[in-house]
């Protein structure tokens, strides 16, 4: 049997080489030596990545432009860009000097000028950059390698602001970073260690990049995200595949290296194939969220979202989510993030053990009498889609009459932002994901946001609780810091902004010849090489 | 002929603006927003907001309606919300995969579906037939998405003959564009061939059954020549208009296709459009695919002279 499959393939393989295809077709991998060829999560619309908060754009940005700071991998801003700096004794005034040798793509030296440019356009769009903007006196070129930061009070995130790994402060020659913040850049020349090929772009299919060979890495060692930013390939190309099943097998033909985003469930067929490797980059992971709608009963009464804690039970979430258990902790009632500085479960008590009995009885305090719970369900989001079937069904069991709205996760995205009445236009709960640095921390993880209008879809509104980010955010202190943040926590368990549903990782996969993947959050493709 | 031929075109003009119309109120009075979209995941109400302002989505739907329509009667579709580029410029983009796919398609389900057709109709009743019929039904049958991953599973992993996904213009190298258009070829032909020789079979065997084929043969013409000429020259037009949808249906988009086997034709521009309500995209590939629609119907019906010298116009 396998002799006559074997000929039968020999005979094809002898028609189609006559035919010239063949050859073609298995020559195309050997040229393409020192190009990584990645499957990117989503497609690049947007190449601005100041413009717009999609994951797919910052990382855009993270190929073609450098930052300031970068985190290494305990989460410390380091100097990226930046050659030294200084602090003065009151720590109002942080004065930077640029590495020398740092050009734009096209050549031109990057200057103070194009930072501070930089900087006063991301400031407005940013929410951490915004909330710098408020501390800030006054932000100056001093010559033309050094600028400073002059505060108004003491600020304890200046360089957390500056090296975060997403929402970054992406330094753009002066004459594109005068760009009104509303309105997108039209030219993408940054000084990272890549140049986007804009000839070469074809939406929804592919983006090139090449490697910028006037790049001047740093001389101490790649640490995550800070460091030495060495690009060891030629060409970095990204291929939207919307077909996982499609990307599944071109990563198994090895007609491409790097898998972003796999399916969780594929997985334990990717680990079994030993041409390939599973490897965890993110590892803080990703946080699920639930997130009721704070305008409208019953979830305007923190009763009714306290409600939610006692019904929720994660381990549910994460089978149902991820099914792997090396993928996903058992429970985390940390806000932001187990594993990072901020982890703590004060507080998380209502979270940890189920109890349908409380759950009834505080949605009875908070006035529910058995209305329609509008629940927006995106079909197409495996994920999204898992979480929100689990709530469906612990919801029912907790008593409350659920309204479940199948929708595409466009139709999610336009809905969850409409601030109209749950049985009109908008909803009362949504699931949605977040994770990494900026998850961890109180200021930049925006679900936690509770500034009323001003908070993401869901309006989470406690100003209480916001005076107490600021306050954290203010503190230098380290132990300061915790007790304050401990304080935050168990006032969120109370008004309960949303609900974490579970930490768990989302793993690459990359072919066996690729080396050097860092461990960085968020996928980055310096310091890979194809052996 | 030349009269009929400009009626049929001036035709198109009150068809267009129907399609011009109902798609723009369809896409403006439904209440998705891509301003949430373009915003991001972690946008905030104050950047979504912004957004719908910059897009001007915040003005009446009526004055968004009378820009587009003025744009196009100046022969602009306007412009992609998300990636700020001429939507023409994008829609040529996807031609040429498009193109190259439906036209390969229809090669390789005409020679096919032809002969199989014409074979069975030929020795109706037999096995051959009942054979033919048999696999014509699977073929049918088969989803596209699950013949694509079969061959995907046989061809290109464990046989290693093809490339899984993928396209490569002929420009760029023509051995590599035949290469990545042989499976999506096969798992779309499939059903066309099915479809065609189906037809085939069918529309023969009434012709077969005319007084004219059997005298045909009484003049002791040989087989080939009664099928062939007397019979499939015949049959063509109800095949021909077959053939001709066929084409209209493929440039139109196929989007399991080109999503299974990630090539980059209009199928897929227009179902990402609409995942990301992308309007001005969305409008505009409509229109262009139904104006295509349009001048494949008008050219089946010219082809039906050639065919049907009794059809004059």
């Amino acid at each position: 049997m396998m002799h006559s499959r074997f000929g039968l393939a020999k005979a094809a393989r002898a028609a189609l080489v006559a035919a010239g295809v063949l050859a073609a077709a298995q020559a195309a991998p050997v040229a393409a030596q020192s190009t990584l060829k990645v499957v990117v999560h989503a497609d690049l619309k947007i190449l601005d990545p100041v413009w717009t908060t999609a994951f797919i754009s910052n990382r855009h940005g993270l190929l073609i432009y450098d930052t300031l700071f970068a985190l290494n991998s305990k989460l410390e801003p380091m100097p990226q860009m930046v050659g030294k700096h200084t602090v003065s004794d009151d720590g109002l005034v942080y004065t930077f000097t640029l590495r020398p040798g740092l050009k734009f793509h096209d050549g031109a030296p990057v200057t103070s000028t194009d930072v501070v440019a930089s900087w006063n356009r991301w400031n407005k769009r940013d929410p951490m950059g915004q909330r710098l903007a408020s501390f800030t006196s006054s932000l100056e070129v001093v010559d033309a390698s050094t600028f400073r930061l002059t505060l108004k009070e003491k600020y304890g995130l200046v360089l957390e602001t500056l090296g975060k790994s997403t929402g970054n402060l992406f330094i753009m020659p002066e004459r594109v970073a005068k760009t009104d913040s509303g309105q997108q850049i039209k030219e993408y020349v940054g000084s990272g260690p890549f140049i986007f090929e804009q000839s070469e772009w074809r939406p929804g299919n592919k983006v090139v990049y090449r490697k910028n060979p006037d790049y001047v890495p740093r001389s101490d060692p790649t640490d995550a995200m800070a460091g030495a930013k060495i690009a060891k390939v030629d060409r970095v190309e990204w291929l939207y595949i919307p077909d996982h099943n499609t990307s599944l097998s071109a990563l198994q033909a090895g007609e491409v290296d790097y898998f972003e985003a796999p399916p969780l469930d594929f997985i334990p067929i990717l680990e079994r194939n030993p041409r390939i490797k599973v490897i965890d980059i993110e590892p803080l992971g990703l946080q699920g969220i639930l997130r009721p709608n704070h305008l409208y009963p019953p979830f305007n009464h923190p009763k009714a979202r306290q409600a939610l804690l006692y019904m929720v039970k994660q381990e549910d979430y994460m089978r149902a989510v991820v099914g792997n258990p090396k993928l996903y902790k058992k429970f985390c009632g940390a806000f932001f993030l187990c594993g990072s500085d901020n982890e703590t479960s004060v507080g998380s008590e209502p979270l940890q053990k189920q109890d349908f009995e409380k759950a009834k009885a505080l949605m009875k305090e908070a006035g529910y009498n058995g209305e329609k719970i509008v629940v927006l369900q995106p079909t197409d989001r495996a994920q999204y889609n898992a979480m929100t079937m689990v709530t469906i069904q612990t919801l029912r069991k907790a008593g409350l009459n659920v309204d479940v709205q199948a929708m595409d996760w466009g139709t999610v995205l336009s809905r969850r932002a409409n601030r109209g009445n749950p049985y009109e236009s908008g909803y009362h709960l949504f699931h949605t994901t977040h994770g990494g640095p900026g998850t961890a921390n109180p200021v930049s993880n925006t679900w936690f946001n509770s500034r009323c209008e001003k908070a993401n879809p869901g309006w989470a509104c406690d100003m209480e609780l916001d005076k107490m980010v600021e306050d954290w955010s203010r503190e230098t202190d380290r132990t300061k810091r915790k007790a304050i943040l401990e304080r935050i926590q168990t006032r969120a368990y109370e008004t309960v902004p949303y609900v974490p549903i579970g930490q768990y990782t989302q793993p690459i996969a990359v072919r066996s010849n690729i080396e050097g993947v860092l461990v960085t959050n968020v996928p980055v493709y310096w310091n890979i090489e194809k052996k | 002929m030349w009269g009929y031929l400009i009626r049929r075109i001036l035709a198109v003009i009150p068809v267009m603006t129907v399609v011009a119309v109902v798609v723009f109120l369809i896409l403006h009075l439904n209440p998705d927003d891509p301003a949430a979209i373009i915003a991001g995941d972690q946008a905030t109400a104050a950047d979504i907001e912004n957004i719908r302002r910059q897009l001007g989505l915040d003005r009446p739907v009526y004055i968004q309606f009378f820009e587009w329509v003025a744009r196009l009667v100046r022969g602009d579709l306007g412009s992609s919300i998300f990636l700020e580029r001429p939507v023409l410029h994008l829609i040529l983009e996807r031609v040429e995969p498009t193109l190259a796919l439906a036209i390969s398609t229809t090669i390789f389900s005409v020679v096919l579906a032809l002969p199989l057709g014409v074979l069975a109709a030929w020795k109706a009743g037999s096995w051959i037939d009942q054979a033919i019929m048999a696999v014509a039904v699977l073929a049918f049958s088969f989803p596209v998405f699950l013949i694509g991953y079969g061959l995907v599973q046989g061809l290109a992993l464990e046989w290693d003959l093809l490339p899984v996904q993928g396209f490569v213009s002929i420009t760029e190298d023509p051995s590599r564009f035949l290469a990545h258009l042989v499976l999506p070829t096969i798992a779309l032909g499939l059903v066309y061939t099915a479809l065609l020789a189906r037809m085939t079979r069918s529309t023969m065997l009434e012709i077969l059954n005319e007084d004219y084929i059997r005298t045909a043969r009484a003049k002791g013409l040989a087989n080939p020549r009664v099928l062939l000429i007397h019979a499939l020259k015949n049959a063509a037009v109800p095949i021909v208009t077959t053939i001709g949808v066929g084409i209209a249906l493929l440039i139109g988009g196929v989007v399991v296709t080109e999503s299974v086997f990630a090539i980059p034709g209009v199928g897929r521009l227009t179902i990402d459009a609409v995942l990301h309500r992308d309007y001005p995209v969305i409008q505009g590939v409509i229109l262009v695919v139904s104006g295509f629609y349009v001048l494949i119907n008008l050219l089946i019906d010219l082809t039906y002279t050639v065919f049907d010298p009794r059809i004059r116009y």
